[in-house]
């Protein structure tokens, strides 16, 4: 009988991974064998629990007790009190589950983290065995497979898509019923494809990762939903080599499911066969671009072609080809067996169901959320991420990653839906939310997200080829304080000509940071460009030390410190920084007990 | 797959143990585990109930341990509680007696009410 009467879900996520679960999981194994305990508790590697900042995470049902940031040495301790007597060890928990006082723990739905949060694409993340089908069986898995075949016509799977009102999740948010109801409509008498853009090349974002390495199985089985509904009978997952976690996942899965007869001939006793197959991309940003990432599953260089055709009608081979994004299969199989309507009552107006972003930058709870459309900025900052470390305060946000722009604190408040995000210069991109605090330099991180795309530009366009490059020099000079008014006019100019000439959608928002940051924050290009000052204090070419004479006692401290023997003075009289000498090093600053030296 | 019954059956042998996966619902049958509890043979009872739910595959049924509950001399004590109903509290428990317990109690809902606290206090 291989009933337990525990389970131990260790996180086995990229994160958690490489904060050490698997450690955890081999000493778990060796103590419970020592104890005796082996054959009733079982131990199980899950996908990511999304709170990876407290990482690596262990969860012990039927209690629901949420071990935090566990080492191997606390493992001998768990085992001997919590599961051998019961007693939980509140010491290791995640703080926030211990209510004040009383001997019960909260339930982790009630943590700040989680109770705002709803999971429809990260259901099974944190729950189930990603390498166990029948795990992925027991929660109603295959189940939506199962009557689509069995009960459903193609145009009726289609409408109850449409009627969802699901929206691409990989960027440009299009209506996923309708993507499918043109590829249905293609002629396919010489093939027709379904392909999963599993290439998140959004530096930050880890959505669509968290979900192929928790929930790998959700994916075959959406996947395998479109291809019955637009009439293929064979699906590609692109997905770039550097998840190795999760392509191993992915492979492990599509295996299992060949065996139990979910993929291949006469799925269900039916005629619908299908079959699934896995190609490797490289990791090159552009290969995310749709007609890049057909040419790259094709067997040729990554580079973008002219739409239309679009892949519906011209796709994969020049065959009609559904591609959608990982996490928009996610929500597929519920959306079945739960109905559209259901789907429909989640979200905004224009933005149904929920959005999974990948929370990072200056925040507390870095990690993984899924939160309904139409949840503000505000209320994921603050109360899910926990809010900014070290009491700084809220600057910016950024979303859409390298296409998208940031939001200003004026802004907290916006409820996020695709809608929204576009009408402030921003855009949903693939769900990679970047908070930034005071001390972030609005034209450096233009600057950072210019280089990314100048890197990753494919060069088969002029406009993004060139443009984006001629961009970044004028960035490169108004940071080093060569900077002059009319810069910042030529910027402008020279984005508005690259989005609108652009080959593909990667020059098309390229510029988008450099608008957005000069949107919002003008007032910080003037301050490099006629002040040569960066109010930030993060552009080291624009940095003056200055010691404040009013703080300073004259202790000589930053005077020993200084490399170059820039800083003198009387001791006990306050001391001076010699401007031409001082390569703004920064460690007078860090190492000077009255906070009297600034940078800015 | 060949079919939907195919299906059905897999995940019926499967619901039962992730189900234990989902907090705070169903019946939880409680093993007292503290020193006291462990003396008196409170481990096999564990062992039993743990196997006979497994065996049934009795879905939203856990078994959990806790701690000592300040009755040593009723040990192994097991409590049972189930959702809307009172709790009851087994004393004296032995692996048959577990048996017992989840075949008329937790399946049938009758309360085995000779292994009860209150049966047992006047001994
Ligand atoms: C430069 C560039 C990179 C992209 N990267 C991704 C990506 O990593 N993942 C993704 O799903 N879509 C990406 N897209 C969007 C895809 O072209 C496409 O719109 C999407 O995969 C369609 O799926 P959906 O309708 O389910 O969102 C990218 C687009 C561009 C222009």
């Amino acid at each position: 009988m291989d009933f337990a009467r525990a389970h131990i879900l260790v996180c086995g996520g990229t994160g958690c991974t490489s904060s050490g679960s698997q450690k955890i999981i081999d000493t778990l194994h060796e103590e419970l064998a020592a104890h005796g305990l082996d054959k009733e508790i079982k131990v199980i590697r899950t996908g990511c629990f999304g709170l990876c900042a407290l990482g690596p995470i262990m969860v012990v049902y039927p209690e629901g007790a949420f071990y935090s940031m566990v080492k191997p040495e606390d493992i001998k301790e768990i085992v001997e009190e919590h599961l051998l007597k019961g007693r939980i060890v509140t010491r290791l928990l995640y703080e926030e589950t211990v209510s004040d006082g009383s001997a019960e723990t909260k339930s982790l739905n009630d943590v700040d983290f989680y109770k705002k949060q709803m999971r429809i694409a990260l259901r099974n993340c944190g729950v189930i065995d990603p390498e166990n089908i029948e795990e992925y069986i027991g929660v109603d898995g295959y189940a939506a497979l199962g009557k689509v075949l069995t009960s459903m016509t193609p145009e009726e799977v289609i409408e109850v898509v449409k009627a969802s009102g699901l929206r691409g999740r990989g960027g440009a948010g299009f209506p996923t019923g309708m993507k499918w109801m043109f590829t249905a409509r293609a002629d396919g008498s010489n093939g027709k494809y379904v392909a999963c853009n599993a290439d998140e090349g959004d530096p930050g974002a880890f959505m669509d990762r968290s979900v192929l390495e928790g929930d790998p199985h959700a994916i075959i089985e959406a996947m395998a939903i479109a291809a019955y509904a637009v009439g293929a009978d064979q699906g590609y997952i692109y997905i770039r080599a550097e998840y190795p976690i999760a392509v191993s996942r992915l492979r492990i899965a599509i295996d299992q499911a060949r065996e139990y007869g979910l993929l291949g001939k006469n799925i269900f006793g039916t005629d619908f066969c299908f079959d699934l197959d896995i190609r490797l991309g490289a990791g090159a940003f552009v290969c995310g671009e749709e007609t890049a990432l057909m040419t790259s599953i094709e067997g040729h260089r990554g580079e973008p072609r002219p739409r239309p055709p679009f892949p519906a009608n011209k796709g994969l081979w020049q065959k009609p080809t559904l591609l959608n994004n990982v996490e928009t299969y996610a929500n597929i199989p519920q959306i079945i067996n739960n109905g559209a309507e259901w789907f429909n009552k989640i979200g905004t107006e224009k933005s149904k169901g929920t959005k999974v972003f990948a929370l990072g930058g200056k925040i507390k709870n870095t990690g993984l959320v899924e939160v309904p459309m139409g949840t503000t900025l505000r209320e994921i900052v603050e109360e899910i991420g926990g809010g900014i470390p070290n009491g700084k305060k809220f600057k910016a946000a950024q979303t859409g990653g390298p296409s998208g722009g940031c939001i200003p604190a004026e802004l907290l408040d916006i409820e996020i839906d695709y809608d929204s995000l576009m009408s402030i210069g921003s855009m949903m991109g693939s769900g990679g939310l970047i908070v930034m605090d005071e001390d972030t330099c609005m034209v450096d991180i233009a600057k950072f997200f210019l280089e990314f795309t100048v890197d990753e530009s494919c060069g088969k366009c002029s406009p993004c080829r060139i443009g984006t490059k001629r961009m970044l020099e004028i960035l490169e000079k108004i940071t080093s304080g060569r900077g002059e008014m009319e810069d910042i006019d030529r910027l402008e100019e020279l984005a508005e000509n690259i989005k609108q000439s652009a080959l593909c959608g990667l020059g098309q928002t390229a510029p988008n940071p450099v608008l957005s940051t000069l949107r919002y924050f003008r007032n910080e290009y003037i301050a490099h460009v006629r002040d040569k000052r960066c109010p930030a204090g993060v552009c080291k070419a624009l940095m003056a030390y200055t010691i404040d004479p009013e703080k300073c006692k004259g202790c000589s401290i930053c005077a020993k410190q200084c490399p170059v023997g820039a800083i003198s003075g009387e001791i006990k009289s306050p001391f001076v920084i010699d401007r031409e000498k001082c390569i703004k090093c920064g460690v007078c600053m860090e190492k000077c007990p009255f906070k009297a030296i600034s940078n800015k | 797959m060949k079919s939907l019954a195919e299906l059905e059956a897999i995940r019926n042998k499967n619901k039962n143990q992730v189900g234990l996966r989902r907090e705070g619902e169903g019946t939880r049958i409680v093993v007292g585990m503290a020193t006291c509890g462990i003396a008196a043979g409170a481990r096999p009872v564990l062992t039993a109930f743990t196997e006979e739910v497994g065996k049934r595959g009795l879905a939203h049924v856990t078994v959990n341990q806790t701690g000592c509950i300040g009755m040593c001399r009723y040990e192994p004590i097991v409590e049972v509680m189930a959702p809307g109903k009172e709790k009851v509290t087994y004393v004296h428990m032995t692996p048959e007696k577990a048996a017992r317990v989840v075949a008329e109690h937790i399946v049938n809902g009758h309360v085995v009410t000779e292994y009860t606290i209150g049966a047992n206090v006047e001994q």
